[in-house]
């Protein structure tokens, strides 16, 4: 499918062609070919694995700039929990956000608080849906895309509620809107993003039509701007609205504590996710109620897009938790108005959240079963080292990409080798022959009589 | 098409890789998800089986656009009572398995559960042999 944007891209000057990121990439979407990889859009679920593993850093992410907020005649950053990780443990909440206005954005509104909102609706569907078990968070779009990808069968189980960006912009847009008596259009809603693949989820909804977010600017490309404003103490009014327990959504296992219902299972780092979700694929784990699975380590401060270790930004997170409590986030009737919404279907992404069969052969399922089968021809003929020098991820993959025309045989080095070896004993023996027409001892001389 | 797997008792390191091929290829062919998601549940559950309580085994798969035959054939201590076997919470499963979380008796109920036919014959000190056809309903449809 063309036209398939991604944050998620290669910088082919850097790219050396070398086999580490054909072999980490949980679709396997990447191959190399002519010396360069290359990422197959359909796959690529933008978790960023390839950017972390890539020693020549080839892989980047396109975000978007500050510039964007010229569009706009009013703007509105939205920092993901993870922005205040960051920072040391002495920088507030209230700081960082009066750093954003400082810098240009009109308002904020933490992601934090839109994390407050979904824990509260992702609650009310637990309890209203027992069907299903276990149910898988949708908060991760690396996660949702590769259950769209990968795990199609399990797309029943994800909880189709916004994520914690996508309510925060909803309410937003909203209440500036009628605060200022301007069109939603006018206002531009910015995600600070630790990850690549929000920026996808992003500019995906904003191409469908009116979306909630606008944009998204990399937590790396703002940290300099923030960190130079943090030396003064954060001007009235105080802008922290969220609870401890929103901030929490930024680290892993933070959803868990905020939503706290039944058995649950913390995942994180996208291998680890993939193995949970394969023994869910079976059956299995169905006494648990609700996954939280997350693509990088350590949950959203593991971005690909942020700054700090983050082992070390979890631990500041932490003291967030902590300090702004289990208060309730919400006036009781501010909730009852959130529920009301919520089962109205105001929170709702179940359209985002279609299959996307990337794996499939052929659309005729008769060809698509012929090809099938010559995959399992081609594969036992292949070396089974897995070793990646073809440029594809691994034997069977090559497979694969042979019966798809994608690739030949002596893509194989050891294919290619044997290739020669027969060749060469064919030269040998044709060397060894001598025309009818000369001796048998010695060509040059000649048959003589 | 067909796809053959050997599975060994007792061999937990490699237990579920014969139902992780069979998944790998059933994306692959474009099956829907629903379907490919109870033949990998049922292959899953055979495979284990063989693994839990049979010496060797073969899972073979038969893949055909109007369905998929999964066929678990087991040199094994055999099945005494069936009908037994059969029921829901049922197991023979000792304590280590169930540690691991398998062993739970409902391995045979969800294999006949999730499959449009299902025949389990056995013959104690022999072996188990189960047959199940799943039919896909949608041919050449979305997953």
């Amino acid at each position: 499918m063309t036209g398939l944007f991604h944050s998620v891209l290669l910088i082919e000057e850097k790219c050396r062609g070398c086999t580490r990121c054909i072999k980490n990439c949980p679709t396997e979407a990447i191959r190399v070919r002519q010396g360069k990889a290359r990422i197959n859009a359909e796959r690529c679920t933008d978790c960023g694995e390839c950017i972390r593993t890539c020693d020549n850093h080839a892989k980047t992410a396109i975000t978007d700039s500050l510039e964007r907020l010229r569009d706009f005649k009013y703007t509105i950053a939205l920092p993901a929990p993870a922005l205040y990780g960051q920072f040391g443990p002495t920088v507030e909440p209230d700081q960082v956000l009066a750093a954003l206005i400082d810098m240009g954005f009109d308002d904020v509104y933490e992601v934090a608080r839109g994390a407050d909102v979904a824990t509260l609706v992702t609650r009310e569907y637990l309890r209203a849906h027992r069907e299903v078990r276990p149910m898988i968070s949708a908060a991760c779009p690396a996660v949702v895309r590769l259950i769209q990808v990968r795990f199609p069968a399990l797309i029943d189980h994800l909880i189709p509620v916004d994520s914690p960006m996508t309510c925060a912009g909803k309410l937003a847009k909203e209440s500036k809107s009628r605060e200022l008596g301007i069109p939603p259009e006018d206002i531009g809603a910015f995600f600070i993003t630790p990850c690549p693949a929000k920026v996808t989820w992003v500019r995906e909804a904003v191409r469908r039509g009116f979306s909630s977010v606008d944009g998204a600017i990399s937590i790396s490309d703002v940290y300099g701007e923030v960190s130079r404003r943090l030396a003064s103490p954060a001007p009235a009014p105080a802008r922290r609205k969220a609870s401890g327990a929103g901030i929490g959504w930024g680290g892993s296992g933070g959803e868990n504590a905020a939503v706290g219902l039944g058995n649950y299972i913390v995942v994180d780092g996208i291998h680890s996710v993939v193995g949970v979700l394969e023994e869910v694929e079976v059956g299995r784990l169905a006494d648990v109620d609700f996954i939280e699975a997350q693509a990088c380590v350590g949950g959203c401060v593991g971005g690909a897009l942020t700054v700090r270790n983050p082992f070390i930004a979890h631990v500041h997170l932490e003291r967030l938790v902590k300090r702004f409590g289990d208060l309730p986030a919400f006036a009781a009737s501010e909730e009852e108005d959130l529920r009301r919404r919520a089962r109205a279907g105001g929170f709702d992404m179940r359209q985002d959240i279609a299959a996307v069969p990337a794996f499939r052969l052929d659309h005729d399922v008769s060809r698509a079963i012929s090809k099938a089968e010559m995959i399992e021809k081609v594969v036992k003929d292949l070396p089974g080292l897995d070793c990646g020098s073809c440029g594809s991820p691994h034997c069977r993959a090559l497979a694969e990409d042979i019966v798809q025309g994608l690739a030949v045989d002596t893509d194989c080095v050891f294919k290619l080798r044997d290739q020669v070896k027969i060749l060469a004993e064919q030269l040998f023996d044709l060397a060894k022959k001598n025309p009818s027409a000369m001796s048998a001892e010695d060509g040059a001389k000649g048959r003589k009589e | 098409m067909r796809l053959e797997c050997r599975v060994t008792g007792g061999d937990f390191q490699a237990a579920g890789e014969a139902a992780a091929k069979l998944k790998r290829t059933l994306r692959q062919v474009g099956i829907d998800a629903e379907t490919g998601r109870r033949a990998a549940i049922v292959a899953y559950e055979a495979e284990m089986n063989i693994v839990i309580h049979a010496l060797r085994g073969v899972l073979s798969v038969e893949i055909s656009p109007e369905c998929i035959e999964i066929l678990a054939n087991d040199e094994g201590p055999g099945i005494p009572d069936i009908p037994l076997a059969m029921q829901e919470g049922y197991s023979t499963a000792p304590e280590h398995i169930r540690e691991m979380g398998f062993g739970a008796g409902l391995g045979l109920p969800n294999m006949k559960r999730y499959s449009d036919e299902f025949r389990i014959e056995s013959v104690v000190g022999r072996g188990t042999s189960v047959r199940m056809v799943i039919k896909i309903a949608s041919k050449g449809s979305q997953t």
